[in-house]
């Protein structure tokens, strides 16, 4: 058993002049007792406006501050106050830390804090827990006045413990009474106290980190806060046994930032140069704005919200056309909303990022989940044919590089650029490398020197499609942009000879594109039996997946795509050198092999990568795809890369 | 030459815009369309204020009106169906030193861009809006507008439009931040070109409605007005449009107007007996978004990469 509590109760022993230290045994090294791990994974869930994702961010700040390597998945519902003690009003933090880097949430919990015993539900339905999870659970449900809250919580007993998990009930609410009027505002402090014990976390830095929270609301909150926090330290220790595992802090990495995508979004926009960034608000893509709207003017930016998406993408538009490449940030719905304008952009060849953090979908679907199916929508979502540069970041690191590389591509290529991100980027936190700016990841300067004689607004080079663009301002390059067919001159056309060739000149620009790129690396060899290849978010469990059945000695290998459109090349040599190929993505496909049906069989319809594969590159492309709602796990996708290597009979 | 010391020659201005620099391509409109007038008046008061062609832009939407720009000898853009004004405002935000102009429609404007409408009014970024009123649904072959009179036929209304029909002048003096109102009629060029002059003037976003013919759909339904100019009191004031004498004698019923009055204007629209023209109201000291799209316009590059760094330093470990 891992964690268990000391034989005899003393939570009324608990106080407050229990002294923080690194940690209650004073030192940060593992005891003779103790087994060095190489990860653990933690959750704090609660009910929403408990706080439990502020405690697990900086439960996962501090844990890269000690030089561990950190991913941080946030369990948001999709309401801000919905009932207390709902299961599907679960909001909660997983963080997975430990001595490597970590690129995913990982599989089961080791360990969970419960503020109630409800929200775990929803966890548990998502697999989030196996037998052997210890749960420190908030036990003042047992004796609620309401009979239906004592029986429920009863019966959540029995439950946990039918699925073999250790449940340990602790009164951490009447705890941090002796601290706050009002513990469903600062008990999420106390459990970051406990965690910090649990773990040999430097509860110094956790101080400092309440420190820089809180300072703006004043010394009282931060005194408090921190108070809490030890009372969580002295809590823990009174209550619980040593840890019989540990994570040693490791060499601390001085040029790593620690953020999560959402933020690696709004520096990508600041280290790209694009001064306006025009949205109206959409979860799961506003916090980006949110934190564009608090730095931006650092580096001359202004954030826009405007009163429709469309009106966002419109004005982004209008700023483009002038000359200053803008950016809009959004999610699927409202990447339905823009299609029209962005259909006019691909058409009169305007410059602009729009950045999709993918959620749940059709429609309105799961705001705050993740998901990966707005790919074919922003390859292929504007009436007639409208290609454009579409990208997909697949790491934190992704989020800020690739919005760099978004507006190069958008003013080298004349084009709108769509980068893909999604709910798991957007909130997870992991320390990144810093990146190192320099001034040609800015935009230059707009020109307005007079424009060349002779050349016209739309003077497409034959081969590439490519043209220079006037900008409002140049002397001697008036033209009227248009969404209606239009020649070399920008003039309106409707004969059939300027149509195709305008279709053709902009298609030819992804070709052009397609010419400048490298094929994707290759992660293990290149032969096998099975193939993997993803995009998006996935990467770091799929490669985690990969690396468990290649250690057990299978053959294979995963390749993971950041140009989705157009396609890196090279896709066919690397296909060729295995059994099988096959994606894994979060979205949805009916099986490969079909529906059955009235006694038959219909086709089904496979997922959105395979089907472009298959278009793209051909040949047979298996594919594996689901819509949990949330981030796939290593295990999970391990299980399928076994299943299908069993198919293959190589197992 | 006479003797005369060369600097003392007259002061020429390096470069001198005549009308002709600011036309476009042959306007396609029908004969005796109310289009051609608005499109005289813009290029007469770019070539009065001798506006740099290469610093005028001239934004549309989609409809008979919206084909403009097309016609202008500037920077055009030729948007979507209802999106002129926010597309109009994004070229206006990071770059105040265009003059811009937008051409939109009843249909345009009022219905399928009519969010945008009563936000780019409150947003009150510097530019000219020109709203052409012709009650009808024209390049799409007569349907029912938001401007539509009731009981008029249309190909969507066969036995005449079902409901009242809104006043643009009416609707956008009731927005917040609204700065500038007026309203004209294609069928007088002096008015419509004092008062897209006083526009062009106003600081904030000008509104001018513009009631104007579709000699094709809607060729009758300001005849009464045009018929009877008493019908289309001019509105005077000091501070409103100023008409040569000659040409406001053509109009029997003037009627002083303070534009500065917000109250009088509404009650001056309400009236349903006449059709007053001229400025309805004005007010320049109303905050314009502009000022605050511009921040930062100005940085240098050294400030922009130091900020960066600064964001960056906030995640470091």
């Amino acid at each position: 058993m891992p964690i268990r509590p000391v034989a005899k109760n003393t939570a009324s022993s608990v106080s407050m002049s229990a002294s923080p230290g690194t940690r209650a045994s004073g030192s940060a090294e593992a005891q003779a007792n103790q087994q060095v791990v190489e990860e653990r994974i933690v959750e704090i869930v609660a009910d929403s406006g408990e706080g439990a994702q502020k405690a697990g961010q900086i439960f996962g700040t501090i844990s890269a501050k000690m030089g561990n390597g950190v991913w941080t998945v946030e369990i948001i519902p999709a309401e801000i106050k919905p009932p207390s003690r709902s299961r599907a009003g679960a909001s909660g933090i997983r963080i997975r830390f430990g001595t490597k880097e970590m690129t995913n949430m990982g599989d089961e919990a080791d360990l969970v804090v419960a503020l109630n015993e409800q929200v775990l539900f929803g966890r548990m339905e998502q697999r989030a827990y196996h037998k052997g999870t210890v749960l420190l659970l908030e036990s003042k449900w047992r004796d609620d006045p309401d009979p239906k809250v004592r029986q429920a919580y009863a019966d959540a007993l029995e439950q946990f413990q039918h699925n073999g998990y250790t449940v340990h009930e602790m009164p951490m609410e009447q705890a941090c009474m002796e601290h706050t009027s009002n513990p469903r505002l600062g008990k999420n402090m106390f459990v970051l106290g406990m965690l910090c014990w649990i773990y040999q976390r430097d509860a110094t830095l956790a101080e400092q980190e309440i420190q820089a929270i809180f300072g703006r609301k004043g010394e009282k909150v931060v005194a408090m806060n921190q108070a809490l926090l030890r009372a969580g330290v002295a809590f823990a220790r009174e209550q619980l046994e040593e840890d019989p595992y540990y994570i040693p802090p490791m060499e601390v990495d001085a040029s790593r930032m620690v953020l999560n995508g959402n933020q690696a979004l709004g520096l990508g926009v600041m280290a790209a140069g694009i001064e306006v960034v025009s949205m109206y608000p959409i979860t799961p893509a506003t916090s980006a704005s949110h934190y564009l709207a608090g730095v931006y003017k650092k580096v001359g930016g202004v954030v826009h919200q405007a009163e429709d998406e469309i009106a966002a993408m419109g004005f982004a538009i209008g700023c483009s056309y002038a000359g200053k490449t803008a950016c809009t940030i959004t999610s699927g719905p409202g990447l339905a909303l823009k299609t029209e304008l962005l259909g006019l952009a691909v058409m009169a060849e305007v410059p602009l990022v729009i950045i999709d953090v993918q959620r749940g979908s059709p429609s309105t679907g799961l705001p705050t989940k993740v998901e990966q199916g707005d790919l074919l929508a922003a390859l292929y979502g504007e009436p007639g044919d409208a290609p454009k540069p579409v990208l997909a970041a697949a790491t934190i690191e992704d989020c800020l590089e690739l919005t760099v590389t978004a507006r190069k591509i958008a003013e080298a290529f004349r084009t709108p650029v769509i980068l893909l991100t999604d709910a798991n980027l957007a909130s997870g936190v992991q320390p990144i490398p810093r990146p190192q700016v320099t001034e040609d990841w800015l935009a230059p300067p707009i020109d307005q020197s007079p424009w060349q004689d002779g050349v016209c607004p739309y003077d497409w080079d034959a081969e590439t499609g490519l043209s220079p663009r006037p900008i409002p301002g140049q002397r001697g390059g008036e033209y009227v942009l248009t969404g209606l067919t239009h020649t070399r001159h920008s003039k309106v056309a409707y004969d059939s000879h300027s149509h195709q060739l305008g279709c053709e000149m902009r298609s030819r620009k992804l070709a052009a594109l397609r010419s400048t790129l490298t094929p994707p690396k290759i992660h293990g060899d290149e032969q096998g039996d099975l193939l993997v290849v993803g995009w998006g978010s996935t990467l770091g469990a799929i490669e985690e997946a990969v690396n468990r059945a290649r250690a057990e000695g299978q053959r294979v290998s995963s390749v993971h795509l950041r140009f989705l459109s157009p396609m890196e090349p090279g896709l066919k040599e690397i296909f060729s050198g295995f059994k099988r190929v096959m994606t894994v993505e979060i979205s949805y496909s009916d099986p490969p092999e079909g529906l059955t049906m009235g006694g038959g069989t219909q086709p089904g319809r496979p997922s959105q990568l395979a089907l472009l594969l298959r278009e793209q590159v051909g040949g047979e492309i298996d594919y594996w795809s689901i819509t949990p709602g949330h981030p796939l796990s290593p295990r999970q996708i391990y299980d399928v890369l076994m299943g299908r290597l069993a198919d293959l009979d190589v197992v | 030459m006479f003797g005369l010391k060369k600097d003392w020659s007259l002061d020429v201005l390096p470069r001198y815009f005549t009308f002709e620099d600011y036309e476009g391509g042959e306007a396609r409109w029908c004969p005796g369309c109310g289009d051609f007038g608005v499109l005289t008046a813009v290029q007469r008061i770019c070539r009065d204020k001798q506006i740099p062609p290469e610093k005028t832009v001239c934004v549309s939407g989609i409809g008979c009106s919206s084909r403009l720009p097309h016609y202008m000898h500037t920077y055009g853009f030729h948007g979507l169906h209802g999106r002129a004004l926010p597309i109009a405002c994004g070229i206006k935000s990071r770059r105040p030193d265009l003059t811009v102009w937008v051409a939109t429609g009843d249909g345009d404007c009022c219905s399928i861009g009519a969010g945008h409408w009563i936000h780019a009014i409150r947003y009150n970024m510097d530019m000219v809006v020109m709203l052409f009123d012709n009650n009808i649904y024209g390049l799409t072959k007569m349907q029912t507008s938001p401007t539509t009179r009731r009981g008029f036929r249309t190909n969507t209304h066969p036995e005449g439009a079902w409901i009242p029909h809104l006043d643009p002048t009416a609707v956008t003096l009731g927005f917040t931040n609204v700065s500038f109102v007026a309203r004209t009629v294609d069928w007088n060029p002096p008015h419509l070109y004092a008062t897209l002059q006083k526009a062009s003037e106003h600081r904030g976003m000008s509104f001018v409605h513009i009631l104007q013919r579709c000699p094709h759909f809607t060729g009758k339904v300001f005849e009464e007005l045009q018929q009877d100019p008493a019908l289309t009191p001019l509105l005077t004031h000091d501070d409103g449009i100023q008409l040569d004498p000659d040409v406001a004698k053509i109009f029997p019923n003037h009627q002083v107007h303070d534009p500065s009055d917000h109250g009088a204007a509404m009650q001056m629209v309400e009236r349903d007996d006449v059709v007053p023209i001229g400025l309805f109201f004005q007010d320049q000291s109303r905050p314009c978004y502009d000022e605050f799209m511009k921040q930062g316009l100005e940085m240098a590059t050294e400030d922009k990469l130091r900020g960066l760094e600064q964001a960056l330093d906030h995640f470091m470990i």
